[in-house]
């Protein structure tokens, strides 16, 4: 399977994910940390692929989401930005709203 | 001194920003004093006028392709409207501190 048919499959089997430089508990980078932090004060479950180990994941995402910089969060199969916006989003409410809506959305209980 | 310079240029001929602003933080990261590799972009401008926060990015991402293709390694960027950046009282974060990992991430 080629790296953009993987990536589809990710985004299809995870509503919520970050593409990322390490792991959430060791982000090697601070944008990532920053990111990564806003998305895990949300409450909420997530997926991450950790960019810096999958190399061609991180060659053909740029590619394929028009986006050149990691981390990089993606809902319900969308990109919703980088560090920056998902901060503005986490101080304007608006990334609470959003991750919890998607999670009730996969998970109606 | 020249990327930020170019980045300036690039930007200002672009979207004729009502306010730009682009701070070299390089010196915040794992590389060499006078590197040019991480900056952080203030731009307000009408281009941005009923665009989504991506697809401004996007916008900003595209004309500095050939900064971010070579020399650039990072880029904190903050668009807003004219009239968004009044009601943020013109108060953008600052950029995190660097944790190291791009050391092996120079390309």
């Amino acid at each position: 399977m080629d790296t953009i048919e993987i990536i589809k499959e990710q985004l299809q089997n995870n509503q919520i994910l970050l593409y990322m430089k390490g792991s959430p508990n060791q982000p090697q980078c601070g944008f990532s940390a920053r990111t990564v932090e806003a998305l895990m004060a949300c409450g909420e479950r997530f997926a991450y692929v950790d960019i810096l180990t999958n190399p061609d994941i991180r060659a053909a995402l740029p590619g394929y989401a028009n986006w050149p910089t990691f981390p990089q969060l993606w809902v319900n199969g969308e990109l919703v930005g980088g560090c920056d916006i998902v901060a503005e989003m986490h101080d304007s409410g608006e990334l609470q709203t959003l991750i919890k809506e998607q999670a009730a959305a996969e998970d109606p209980e | 001194m020249i990327i930020q310079q170019q980045i300036e240029q690039q930007l200002q001929s672009s979207f004729a920003p009502a306010f730009l602003e682009v701070f070299n933080e390089s010196h915040m990261h794992s590389v060499s004093a006078d590197s040019e590799t991480h900056f952080r972009v203030v731009v307000v401008s009408s281009s941005f006028d009923g665009f989504s926060r991506v697809a401004r990015h996007q916008q900003v991402y595209a004309v500095l392709a050939p900064q971010l293709a070579g020399p650039v390694h990072a880029l904190a960027l903050h668009t807003h409207t004219a009239v968004e950046w009044e009601q943020r009282e013109q108060a953008v974060h600052a950029s995190p501190k660097c944790l190291g990992g791009s050391k092996p991430d120079q390309t």
